[in-house]
């Protein structure tokens, strides 16, 4: 078997041992690649039969309007039903703390809503996108991830995962996070939407648009979110998006990327990884993403 | 394009977790950003290199403070002929069962060895479970060689010493490469200074070695992961098998007997995709369609008439106890091959596994945390198997403390 086959052929086992083993599996799609990847495997692994499972979508109200417009259209598309839920009213209800500054980032608040929302459907486990490769937490984390009531990882507590064997037995209460396309980087993604010919938002490929050159070099797309000031640096340049996050804490990319081949050798040739490239919540500490998922975080 | 799984074990400080940085940096897999990162790391650390290439694997902060690997890694990097998975695994002992775990489905052992210290305890108890696990390929790396004057000598030595200690445990393909992981001597490019070494560089080493695919040549075994049965109108009678093919072939129209029922009943479909296909292979993720009306559940294993496999309520397995609390007499636990999952019992310790140097030792009676024993077990159910030496798929299992749910042990049938 080809190495695509193969990690799909994981991937899809993976799938099918969440419907086996959970009642009520969820899967979280953001709109984002990898868990438009996540769909077209489970498309692959049940139909003609239904998804198992809904997908969810916790919406932190700063995400691109083109990968919600995306959402809504494939879940109609495949008759499957979808959750949303906002940040928003999780803000209001619990009366939390927004995010503040320049760049006003809702990525540590989602983690109360997606554990709200794991609560009030009691969702045994939750299928993600997230992969090993994307951040060196995650290099260490199984693909049945068991969190404890609070959505906590505990890197020290892992179950052994032997073979492919998966454990998925858990208390009422606790839950486990399940990442299918672990294995996965982020050129295999790509090759695979190429060979599966998986249509994507636009905004993954290059288009012009007006960006803020931040002091470390990054282009943030200008938005509502955002109040500019006079030393901003304002500039309008053919970018497209790695990674499809929050407005205000994803980056874009100078791309000529018309094309999925197009992106393709463009990743080939970059120097800069994913999330070093996109993200600008990381580089705040070297474990930022470790106290996350200690945090109940993805 | 090939996909090839390999793990590196080895003792505390040996070197795994350098190398596999090494190999990733001179092959131009690691990022600018992350070096950067590395690379400020290290000065934190009060490291002497520029770039400790070890703290690109040990992604946690208490493996960073301790400068220790304490639970595997994964890595990836892609060359122009193979994709290869990494599993980097901790060399200390009380993490044994973290190494297991990235070992188990791996093609090939990289087990290091310090050349100033020749073989250790760690390098024997891993190339022991190297071969209770079945690795096809083992490569042996004598590392750190610039701190012993790449003297051939002692390359040769230490060569000697593993072949001669290895010899009882059937291990399949050895193969030796001297390296030195902090200088990348031999990692991906070859060096002056162990010019008298003709080899293959572990980069070379690495895209040549033969990625074997025995499932595909053993007996076919199906067992089913879930039953789709969409109840729709226009689908009111479908009920398809979903599950993997665990090793050999299945073709429409094949004559197949269900277990642990011990049915008969023909193959009358078989999708993948959405498609009809006529046959599927080893690794293959397929829908089965059953001419008769069975009771085919999750777990329920599928083979071809003309081929056995055993089915049964007693087991002799080897196990490796994973707890950190010793085993009980007793005790509940569920046995789960694949998606098949049974109640059973320890019957029996028959003996301990010295992973000094593989001979059994009397049994007390306990099995602590890292201990390999050879054990009898009971089963509430049926369990249709192979020996793990006919089949890695079927022959294999782990323990779950039904009152934990934590994986407890890892087995393997003999
Ligand atoms: N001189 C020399 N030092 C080396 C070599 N390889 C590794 N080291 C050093 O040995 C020390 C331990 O290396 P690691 O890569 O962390 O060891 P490890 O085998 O991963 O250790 P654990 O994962 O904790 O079992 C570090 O200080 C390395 O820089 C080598 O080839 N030569
Ligand atoms: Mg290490």
């Amino acid at each position: 078997m080809d190495y695509l086959d193969q990690l799909e052929a994981e991937a899809i086992y993976i799938l099918r041992e969440v419907a086996g083993q959970f009642d009520r599996p969820a899967l979280l799609f953001s709109g984002g690649k990898d868990s438009i990847c996540l769909v077209h495997l489970a498309l692959k692994a049940f139909r003609p039969g239904k998804f198992p499972f809904p997908l969810v979508h916790v919406d932190t109200g700063h995400n691109f309007q083109e990968a919600l417009d995306y959402r809504d259209l494939l879940a109609k598309q495949l008759d499957e039903k979808l959750i949303v839920r906002y940040v928003e009213d999780t803000i209001k209800a619990k009366n939390l703390q927004d995010g503040k500054g320049k760049f006003p980032s809702r990525n540590g608040l989602q983690t109360y809503t997606l554990l709200d929302v794991i609560e009030e459907f009691e969702f045994d486990a939750c299928i993600g996108g997230a992969r090993r490769d994307e951040e060196k937490a995650r290099a260490k984390e199984r693909i049945f991830s068991v969190r404890d009531e609070f959505g906590q990882w505990d890197p020290k507590k892992q179950r052994p995962e032997i073979w492919n064997i998966y454990n998925g037995k858990i208390d009422k209460g606790e839950n486990v996070r399940v990442f299918p396309i672990s294995n996965w980087t982020e050129l295999d993604v790509w090759n695979y939407i190429k060979r599966e010919n998986i249509v994507l938002p636009s905004i993954y490929f290059t288009h012009e648009r007006e960006c803020i050159l931040t002091e470390n070099g990054q282009l943030m797309n200008t938005n509502k979110f955002v109040e500019l000031d006079e030393n901003d640096v304002i500039v309008t340049k053919n970018v497209r998006y790695r990674t499809v996050g929050d407005m205000t804490c994803t980056s874009a990319v100078e791309s000529e990327a018309y094309t999925v081949d197009d992106i393709i050798s463009e990743i080939k040739e970059t120097k800069i990884s994913e999330r070093g490239a996109t993200r600008m919540d990381d580089r705040v500490s070297e474990a930022a993403m470790e106290d996350r998922k200690k945090g109940g975080y993805f | 394009m090939e996909l090839l799984r390999f793990f590196t074990a080895g003792n505390v400080d040996d070197g795994k977790s350098t190398l596999i940085g090494r190999l990733l940096f001179d092959s131009n897999s690691i990022s600018t950003d992350i070096i950067e990162t590395l690379t400020r790391q290290s000065k934190a650390t009060g490291n002497d290199a520029d770039i400790d290439l070890a703290l690109l694997t040990d992604g946690l902060r208490a493996e960073r403070e301790q400068g220790i690997t304490i639970d595997v890694a994964y890595k990836y990097f892609t060359t122009e002929k193979r994709k290869f998975i990494i599993a980097d695994t901790p060399g200390h002992s009380q993490y044994t069962r973290n190494m297991f775990t990235g070992a188990s489905n791996t093609d090939l052992a990289i087990i290091l060895v310090d050349a100033r210290n020749g073989i250790t305890d760690q390098t024997k108890r891993h190339s022991i479970i190297s071969s209770i696990l079945g690795i096809p390929h083992i490569l042996v790396c004598i590392n750190k060689m610039d701190l012993v004057n790449y003297d051939e000598n002692v390359y040769n030595q230490i060569q000697e010493d593993y072949l001669k200690f290895s010899k009882e445990l059937n291990l399949k393909n050895v193969s030796f490469i001297p390296t030195s992981a902090l200088t990348g001597e031999n990692v991906v490019t070859n060096s002056e200074n162990l010019a008298w070494y003709k080899g293959a560089s572990l980069f070379e080493f690495l895209e040549q070695v033969e990625i074997p695919h025995e499932e595909e040549n053993q007996d076919s075994r199906f067992q089913v992961q879930y039953v789709i049965r969409p109840q729709t109108e226009d689908l009111h009678d479908y009920r398809g098998y979903a599950g993997s093919v665990l090793s050999g072939t299945f073709k429409k129209g094949q004559e197949v007997q269900i277990f642990p029922l011990e049915s008969k009943t023909t193959i009358s479909k078989i999708e993948q995709n959405g498609k009809e296909i006529i046959e599927a292979s080893a690794g293959e993720s397929i829908i089965i369609h059953l001419e008769h009306d069975l009771d085919v559940s999750r777990g329920s294993t599928i083979v071809p008439l003309n081929q056995q496999i055993e089915s049964e309520k007693n087991l002799e397995a080897t196990i490796c106890w994973m707890d950190n609390k010793a085993f009980q007499a007793g005790q509940k636990l569920i046995l789960q091959q694949n998606s098949f999952r049974t109640k059973a019992i320890v019957k029996e310790i028959d003996s301990k596994i010295d992973i000094h140097n593989f001979s059994e030792i009397e049994s007390d009676g306990t099995i602590q945390l890292n201990e390999f024993c050879k054990i009898q077990l009971k089963t509430a159910e049926n369990i249709s198997f192979d020996s793990y030496k006919k089949n890695r798929k079927t022959g294999a299992f782990i323990l779950i403390n039904e009152n934990t749910n934590n994986t407890v042990a890892a087995g393997i049938i003999n």
